[in-house]
């Protein structure tokens, strides 16, 4: 019998009697990130990476959770746990699981690259590996992110000259940090969303410093979003918020900004391809580095992934999830917990 | 090609139209005439013929990346533009070209006559020496197909402002047969001779929908209502004698349609006429599909003359014994237009008859009847209006007749092209044949972007079977179609074809089970024989 199952519920490790980012409720879970759509509410217990117990927490409510370091081995029912750096946000990480000389490791989202904020992706050795496919085709191929960053100063230096403000959509977690230690203080204030702002005060408790990021609460002046940047999360750039920092300039950090048919649609003034999630290169380089012969592929573009994979010679299947893989939208950045707003 | 793709690169990233204008504006005042004449002919979609098939730029994209042919395929469906998904495969580089757009595009224009792998090899150096966004641009040059957002109304703004002149002129100037290699910028726009351009066409006057009652128009008495033909726009030129006609994409189809084309016209003053090219048989008009057989063809034969005949309804004059007459009111043109037909006397071109209403409720009255008559609702057009450029609103209104409708279900979902790349934007429907759903049309308009991602989420949520860009999904939602006609259709598996399908709205009250039937749909083909 298989380590991992692949149930209607998630990802289940019948001999520890754990489920790994399930989507249904369940008693014991290992969470691999904080991200709304592998880390659900009314679990009975999480356990997970410390810095994503504290997003979780605020996310999440009062939850019964157990946070790790990196590396650290825990023991179940004989099954080896390990959480190891993904690379993806702060405190992702991919799932080790080893028994009886299986290894297999749940990759949950990740990039290759180190963005300075949160700790690098590690290359797992195992036999059984899953792997996310979110950029799974050859057309996605990263910029350095150096690049991507002074582009977008170069936006806002422009915006500023022309006394505009300038409104970044992103990911209020993960992408909204990535920026915040990225970016240069030196064009103008900082200001973040509320639901950014929540975000980091929750990281803050796990010692992460988002020193120049200010709450754009109602008590901040007008004239001061002149020439500032305002980061904001999907959610708010389609609503009556982004009013009030008018006259402004609108544009969008994700990797799906690469399609030039997804920006015209999405008619931002400017998009920046900016990942948190591999591209084509880099899953590649992923599934290479693991060794595995097994090779389970979720959420994205599953299937053309698996198929490319086979022809590598591995042995690959595509696996539905309820993760937001393939959907633009749905990497689902909010809580998923309303009551936690 | 650097300042053109540069140009491209900024219309794509402005959303406003003045900033787009500001774009061209820029191009126009540094780039030789020569680059300017091929701007324009791209940007309005006077591009020449395509240099190479399609399928070579896969094959190429394929072997550069060194990724099999059938990823390249999938890459391009989900990109939803060929161009753009060679341009993203091949290798990055920093290098920039130093040829000129017109240059380029003389090379390109050789390209036509190379074997595919002397093409092929002229375009991977190409690439080599291109940015990444050059090489989109280029490859776009070489897809065809170069929309980008830019409407021949945008360009015509911009030139019109550039050359200080009256943007209907500059419309004027741009319309009918020239392209870039035969004409000079200076000729073309800024001092064309009068007369120099026997067939050159006016700009169509386009109406605009009438979505509420008519007598929001006011008094009837200062409308000219008519019948909206089902048929063609045309333009109908006799200069010198000699005839031209055009198509509203302002294709020349004198030879196509040689009801038209051979008339005699050396006894005609010269004039150009606006009207419907309508197939009509027996003193009656033949349904749109039947003209079908007759569009695609450059040279039809005796038999499908015999069996489709064509007239031209005239409905408007533009020139008047070689005057420009678009400015005089609909009222005066008229009388022109009356006494030119009963002069030319020809049992081809027969005038678009004035309807005798006295109130909109007659109107109303002949509207619902206009479905019998193949004509496709009223038109209403305001008696003292001039003939302008383009579709403007408040003198020219079309008044369709209600589309007929059923309930459908989305059975399948395809991933579309352009702005909808990534998203399962087409999709198919199917109506019940006793438990089971046959497809009945395909349909890919009438959603808000909205309802569309939400359909989107759906179809990725809701997969059964996946074939290419298309996947087979659940058959759970249903929605309205509208439709302007039907007919029967061995090629269908429903043994019907029904004309410009498309999405009225979502029921999302309805299960698929409330769905019509097949033979609902057939209700109406029964309904349209006995009238």
């Amino acid at each position: 019998m298989p380590l991992i199952h692949f149930t209607e519920r998630g990802l289940y490790c019948p001999r520890a009697d754990v489920y790994i980012d399930p989507w249904l409720p369940v008693s014991k879970t290992l969470i691999t990130h904080a991200h709304a759509d592998h880390a659900r509410p009314r679990m009975g217990s999480y356990l997970s990476h410390h810095d994503s117990v504290a997003v979780m927490r605020q996310r999440l409510g009062d939850i019964s959770a157990e946070g790790v370091r990196y590396g650290e081995k825990k023991k179940v029912n004989g099954v080896e746990i390990t959480f190891l750096p993904a690379g993806h946000i702060p405190g992702s990480a991919q799932i080790r699981l080893a028994s009886e000389g299986e290894v297999w490791v749940i990759s949950g989202d990740y990039k290759l690259e180190n963005d300075g904020l949160c700790e690098p992706f590690e290359p797992v050795k195992c036999s059984h590996f899953v792997t996310e496919s979110t950029f799974a085709l050859p057309v996605y191929q990263w910029d350095e992110a150096g690049n991507v960053m002074a582009s977008i100063e170069r936006w806002w230096q422009q915006n500023s000259a022309e006394g505009l403000c300038t409104v970044l959509q992103c990911y209020s977690l993960g992408k909204a940090q990535r920026l915040l230690h990225a970016l240069s203080q030196e064009i103008g204030e900082i200001f973040v969303h509320g639901a950014i702002h929540n975000t980091n005060e929750a990281l803050k408790t796990a010692g992460y410093k988002f020193p120049h990021a200010q709450y754009l609460d109602a008590s901040v002046d007008g004239k001061r979003l002149r020439g500032a940047m305002v980061l904001a999360p999907p959610s708010a750039i389609g609503s009556s918020w982004l009013k009030k920092l008018k006259p402004c300039k609108v544009g969008a950090v994700s990797g799906w900004m690469s399609l030039r048919g997804t920006r015209r649609r999405k008619n931002f003034d400017r998009g920046f391809v900016l990942s948190d999630h591999a591209d084509w290169k880099g899953l590649n380089t992923a599934v290479l580095s693991s060794g595995a012969e097994h090779v389970y592929v979720t959420h994205g573009y599953s299937h053309v992934f698996a198929k490319w994979l086979r022809s590598q010679g591995y042995q690959a299947q595509a696996i539905d999830t309820a993760f937001g893989g393939e959907d633009e939208d749905a990497e689902q950045d909010e809580p998923a917990n309303p009551e936690s707003n | 090609m650097q300042a053109f793709a540069q140009l491209i690169a900024q219309i794509d990233a402005s959303s406003g139209t003045n900033a787009k204008v500001a774009a061209l504006l820029d191009y126009l005042h540094q780039s030789s005439d020569d680059d300017k004449l091929w701007c324009i002919a791209l940007l309005s979609g006077k591009r020449p013929p395509r240099p190479v098939r399609s399928s070579l730029l896969r094959e190429l994209a394929a072997q550069v990346s060194g990724i099999p042919l059938w990823l390249v395929e999938e890459s391009y469906h989900v990109v939803g533009d060929l161009a753009e998904t060679a341009a993203l495969l091949t290798p990055t580089n920093e290098e920039q070209s130093e040829l000129s757009l017109s240059e380029l595009m003389q090379e390109l224009g050789a390209l036509r006559k190379m074997d595919d792998e002397a093409a092929g090899a002229y375009i991977r150096a190409t690439w080599q020496k291109l940015s990444r966004y050059e090489r989109f641009v280029f490859n776009k040059l070489i897809t065809g197909g170069f929309r980008i957002g830019v409407s021949q109304r945008l360009m015509v703004r911009a030139l019109a402002r550039y050359l200080d002149e009256d943007p209907n002129t500059i419309a004027h100037r741009l319309m009918g047969a020239w392209s870039p290699g035969d004409v000079q910028f200076e000729d073309l726009l800024r001092n064309p001779r009068p007369n120099e351009n026997l067939s050159r066409p006016y700009p169509f006057y386009l109406a605009y929908p009438l979505e509420e009652a008519p007598d929001q128009l006011g008094e009837l008495g200062q409308w000219q209502v008519e019948y909206k033909w089902d048929g063609i726009r045309g333009q109908l030129i006799c200069r010198k004698g000699k005839l031209y006609l055009w198509s509203r994409g302002e294709e020349l189809v004198t030879e196509r349609y040689p009801e038209l084309g051979e008339l005699d016209g050396s006894a005609w003053p010269d004039v150009v006429i606006d009207g419907e090219i309508l197939a009509y048989k027996e003193g009656k008009p033949l349904p749109f599909g039947l003209l079908q057989k007759r569009i695609g063809r450059k040279k039809p034969g005796k038999k499908v003359q015999e069996e489709v005949p064509v007239v031209l309804k005239a409905y408007d004059l533009l020139e008047w014994h070689g005057e420009d007459i678009r400015h005089k009111a609909l009222r005066e043109r008229r009388k022109k237009l009356e006494i030119l037909v009963d002069q030319v006397n020809s049992s081809n071109i027969l005038l678009s008859p004035k309807l005798e209403v006295e109130t909109w409720e007659q109107a109303a009255a002949l509207r619902t009847e206009c479905r019998a008559l193949a004509a496709e609702g009223l038109m209403i057009k305001h008696l003292d209006g001039e003939y302008k450029t383009g579709r403007k609103r408040g003198e020219w209104w079309k008044w369709k007749v209600d589309p007929m409708s059923i309930d459908a279900v989305l059975i399948y979902a395809m991933r579309g092209h352009g702005r909808r790349a990534n998203l399962f934007s087409d999709y198919t429907f199917a109506v019940w044949k006793a438990s089971e759903l046959v497809p009945i049309a395909k349909a890919y308009s009438g959603l808000s972007d909205k309802e569309m991602a939400e359909v989107d989420r759906f179809v990725k949520r809701n997969t059964i079977e996946r074939f290419g860009p298309v996947r087979s999904v659940q058959p759970e939602l249903v929605f309205e179609l509208g439709f302007e006609g039907i007919a029967e259709s061995k090629r269908h598996k429903s043994g019907i074809a029904l004309r410009f399908p498309r999405m009225l709205r979502w029921r999302k009250d309805k299960a698929a089970a409330e769905a019509n039937s097949l033979e609902d749909v057939k209700a109406f083909l029964r309904a349209q024989a006995r009238t």
